[in-house]
């Protein structure tokens, strides 16, 4: 059922020939605690139909009614994508036969969003990339489906479908952007690069998680292709449902691909909705359009128009935070890094490790050290996120509070941040079990001067002599005497002052 | 105004799933140009009265905006009571028939 991929240009090849266009539809569930239309709880995870009433279960006389709350975070979102936000409104009924809406319709929005004209500004390949949003309008989410029968659990060869209107009627944004052209060979990281962002941004301003493995956030991508150095669209495919930010690079690149493939063979790409394969990254097909889009919208009666004020819309502008974009810009100037270097703190989802154990008093450049050297190179080895190693920022500030302190050097403290991965508890307990202290004690560390001084006369008559290059070797000796809990400036010092007298 | 064909009639019902004879197919399209040429009357009453003027339909009866809830959690039905109106269940779930593979 898959396009064999054995037959496929590869993703140079095809964009040797062909220029991509991309169309992005995020649908975001929000946070808010009740369902758009009605009172029902929308929290995850809850037993099948517990969280349903006569309004999302589309019972004859039961109204909607629309939840605040949402409006208000859909406003913030437009807001935040530096939309227009409507000043008057409607509702419509978006009219299908599919079990997953008991209604028949899915209340959403038509031709009069509540946000419209924005962008929004991402990092990918090295640049930044304007892209541009068509729309963000409210809907409702649908229940959730069980296909039961057939070899493979899907919808094609199911016998039988088992429905739950738990989710049917939670709040959902979806977020369209505008054909997003001139992405050539970086189109698959632009689309990743938007979604991540579009992301951070809505976690930012606090209306909902967006986590897309819990289907909170999903992506539908639109791909088409023109021959190189033509204006007029080609074709489009419309992926479904891509659900991590992973697969939505994966999904654009086979697109790309398999189109090219069609269009290489003089066929014609067919309209129509695909299905994303996590585990060999193709799509199959799903529905042919055409038909389906027949959804006769008319306005939804039974609820009023939404017409926020202007001075609504301006308070609301006063709510939204620092976002993303801006928030990275300050820290990338607070921590004095390059570009190149803020990138490989972002890659590696260390932003905010570093600010938290900042602001628990680490310096930037140690907080950033730690998370970026050794615990960077820890989570890369374990194949895991770096936020998921077993240490937390106020460790990490704490093993740098020692360091300043002068009680770990540098090589003891490596043993420490070891000792917390390993479970032998806080920084101070891992100090204490394994003996790791600096040795500050100035008799042992002239004891072991001394030794060194008669050990390398050569270098110590250097060092009288005004020369203090040699000092390293000196020095070097004491640390390996002392088996690296010396602290090495103290250590200076003392040599120094031992040979000036 | 073009008449509605007994061809957009099939396809409405289809949309609808709707299984219509062709009496039938035949006798609503006569009905629904009827219907819709009385609507075209009102517009052309509409017209008259706006003076040239563009006149966008209306929508809803009142004249009321943003009537909304507070995100509040109210009471739900309970899962037995819910399933019991349906014609099928299984699992506390709706049981359905195959979705895809009816065209």
């Amino acid at each position: 059922m898959t396009t064999s991929t054995m037959s496929l240009p590869t993703y140079d090849e095809a964009l040797a020939s062909y220029d991509p266009v991309m169309g992005l539809e995020v649908h975001v569930e929000l946070g808010t605690a009740t369902k758009m239309f009605c009172g029902c709880p929308t929290g995850f995870g809850a037993e099948p139909n517990t969280q349903t009433c006569p309004t999302c279960l589309g019972l004859p006389g039961s109204l909607p009614v629309v939840n605040a709350v949402a409006i208000e975070s859909a406003i913030r979102i437009g807001l935040a994508l530096n939309c227009d936000i409507a000043e008057w409104c409607r509702f419509a009924r978006k009219n299908y036969f599919y079990p997953d809406m008991p209604k028949n319709f899915q209340t959403s929005q038509y031709d009069e969003p509540i946000a419209f004209n924005g962008y929004l500004d991402v990092e990918a390949a090295g640049r930044t990339w304007r892209i541009e949003i068509e729309r963000a309008h409210m809907e409702e989410d649908t229940g959730k489906s069980t296909h039961v029968g057939g070899a493979t659990g899907r919808i094609h060869g199911a016998d039988y479908s088992l429905v739950d209107y738990n989710r049917a009627g939670i709040p959902l944004i979806e977020i369209v952007t505008k054909p997003i052209t001139g992405a050539g060979e970086h189109a698959p990281e632009v689309a990743k690069a938007y979604v991540a962002e579009l992301r951070e941004l809505i976690r930012a301003l606090g209306v909902s998680e967006a986590r897309m493995e819990l289907g909170q956030m999903r992506c539908d991508a639109n791909l088409s292709l023109r021959p190189l150095g033509t204006e007029k669209f080609g074709t489009r495919s419309e992926t479904k449902n891509v659900n991590s930010l992973r697969s939505v690079e994966r999904a654009v690149t086979f697109e790309i691909r398999r189109h090219a493939a069609v269009l290489n063979a003089g066929d014609k790409v067919v309209q129509e909705t695909r299905h994303f394969h996590e585990n060999d990254g193709t799509t199959s097909p799903g529905r042919v359009k055409e038909e389906a889009e027949d959804y006769r919208y008319f306005p939804e009666p039974d609820l009023v128009p939404v017409a926020p004020s202007r001075e609504w819309v301006q308070e609301l502008r006063g709510t939204l935070p620092e976002l993303p974009g801006a928030r990275r810009k300050r820290l990338q100037a607070d921590w004095g890094v390059s570009d190149h270097d803020m990138q490989s703190i972002l890659n590696a989802g260390a932003v905010d490790l570093i600010v938290e154990t900042v602001s628990l008093g680490a310096a930037a450049d140690q907080a950033r050290k730690w998370w970026m050297g050794e615990l960077a190179r820890r989570a890369n080895e374990d194949d895991v996120d770096l936020g998921a190693l077993p240490i937390t920022p106020a460790q990490v500030a704490e093993v740098v509070a020692l360091t300043a302190a002068g009680k770990l050097n540098d090589k003891l403290a490596r043993q420490v941040i070891e000792g917390v991965l390993a479970g032998e508890g806080s920084p101070e307990e891992v100090v204490a079990k394994r003996g790791l202290a600096v040795v500050s004690d100035d008799g042992a560390l002239l004891a072991a001067i001394d030794e060194a001084i008669a050990a390398f006369p050569d270098a110590a008559e250097k060092v009288r002599g005004g020369n203090q290059g040699p000092a390293g070797q000196l020095i070097g000796a004491v640390m390996k005497a002392t088996r690296g809990q010396a602290d090495a400036a103290r250590v200076r010092e003392l040599l120094l002052e031992r040979l000036s007298g | 105004m073009p008449a509605i064909t007994r061809e957009e009639v099939a396809h409405l019902a289809r949309l609808s799933r709707l299984d219509l004879s062709e009496d039938e197919l035949v006798h609503y399209a006569e009905q629904l140009n009827v219907i819709l040429g009385s609507v075209a009357r009102v517009s052309e009453a509409v017209q008259q009265l706006g003076q040239g003027q563009d006149i966008p339909p209306t929508s809803h009866a009142l004249p009321l905006v943003n009537v909304t809830r507070p995100d509040v959690e109210r009471p739900c039905l309970d899962p037995a009571e819910v399933l019991g109106q349906a014609p099928a269940a299984q699992d506390q779930r709706f049981r359905v028939p195959r979705i895809l593979g009816e065209d």
